[in-house]
């Protein structure tokens, strides 16, 4: 029930994208069709947990071990810029269709703050490593949810009369502001 | 190219926030109110300068096939500094930022300033044009910021304007953020358009 909870606040209340503001650039940038939105999430699912169980590891027994938590920051993002270039060698040698589908995302990974957001907050948060794979599995997927969401909704806008000053950014925003509006609707389930 | 427009162009021109849409996160994570805005600006500002002057002048040594990285972790250093003095000397501050203070590290606009800046230009060009793209970011968030604070509570930097039973409360929460923002880049697309 535990991790039912867990997952409910992760995916829905508290979400990464529309209530935690993680994450967008690529909710604005690869949003425009609904295929490229799934691939993104398939990404970011794959790296953020694979980067929250080596970065658990590294504060636990490297930093926690030594004293030397200052080096948070730059020993995290640089186990994470090595593990998405790790990831997308094996990716490409193991698993080409895989590779295919993901491939031109990896690389936008490593400035996505939401990975580097998940990595710290497991931390801050204090979880043991199932609680610490939990979270950062359903965080992806409320990423992916608000992801697939925004870009149905904007392959419909494209159709749409909207007024001049408007296109492009600004109703593309105005839309991720009502989409934020509907997601505070889960507030108080958890 | 003078430096007085490598300076102004962060303010305007290539604005970070209105016109390029980059650093995205701290620009709708922090603006809850005008001194978050401004406290998340300066601090950028900062790694900004310091890695656009440390990087071109390194820029000689490194690789080029590892330069990334190694930007990251002149970046990293500048972030943790500025992390480690706003904890001890402005704690409230440090507080209410939180998360977005380490994200000062994947920032594009850092990074993306290093690539397409610092690693071809002289050391002073750099300096300034981390400075006009840092107070530009600024600029943008305190913007940003002081809309929202006024439309959802009726404060600018904590003042009281109006009372605030008629503020907006969505403006200060999540949806605000976005809304606020998308009506400034028109409003501002609308400006150029006629200037």
């Amino acid at each position: 029930m535990e991790f039912v909870l867990l997952m409910i606040s992760a995916i829905f209340v508290n979400n990464i994208v529309l209530s935690q503001f993680l994450g967008i650039c690529p909710f604005l940038g690869v949003s425009k069709k609904i295929s490229t939105g799934v691939g993104m999430t398939g990404a970011v699912t794959f790296v953020m947990v694979i980067a929250t169980v080596v970065t658990y590891i590294l504060q636990k027994y490297v930093l926690d071990k030594f004293g030397v938590g200052y080096l948070q920051t730059i020993s995290f993002i640089l186990v994470i810029a090595a593990l998405v270039q790790l990831v997308e060698i094996i990716l490409k040698k193991v698993s080409p269709p895989l590779y295919q589908a993901l491939g031109v995302f990896l690389p936008l990974i490593t400035t996505n703050c939401a990975i580097l957001g998940v990595a710290i907050m497991t931390i801050q948060k204090d979880y043991d490593l199932v609680h610490a794979v939990v979270f950062s599995a359903s965080t992806a997927l409320g990423f992916g949810l608000a992801l697939i969401t925004f870009a149905g909704i904007r392959e419909q806008l494209d159709l749409m009369d909207v007024p001049k000053g408007m296109k492009g950014t600004p109703i593309a925003l105005i839309v991720a502001g009502l989409l934020a509006m509907a997601f505070m609707g889960f507030s108080g389930i958890v | 190219m003078n430096q007085w427009s490598n300076f102004s162009k962060g303010f305007f021109k290539e604005n970070a926030v209105f016109t390029l849409l980059l650093g995205m996160c701290p620009t709708l994570g922090v603006t809850s109110s005008a001194s978050n805005g401004l406290g998340m600006g300066l601090a950028t500002t900062f790694v900004l300068v310091m890695s656009n002057l440390v990087i071109s002048l390194i820029k000689n040594l490194i690789p080029d096939k590892v330069r990334i990285p190694a930007f990251i972790v002149v970046i990293a250093t500048f972030v943790t500094v500025v992390q480690m003095a706003m904890e001890a000397y402005v704690p409230a501050l440090f507080e209410s930022l939180g998360l977005f203070i380490p994200l000062i590290v994947v920032n594009c606009i850092v990074l993306g300033r290093a690539e397409s800046f610092a690693s071809k230009n002289n050391p002073i060009s750099s300096i300034i044009d981390g400075l006009g793209m840092g107070l530009g970011f600024a600029m943008a968030l305190t913007i940003l910021g002081s809309v929202r604070e006024l439309l959802g509570s009726g404060k600018m930097f904590g003042v009281s304007i109006y009372p605030e039973d008629y503020g907006m409360l969505v403006f200060v929460l999540a949806p605000g953020a976005f809304i606020a923002l998308g009506y400034l880049i028109a409003f501002i697309n609308r400006v150029k358009k006629t200037a």
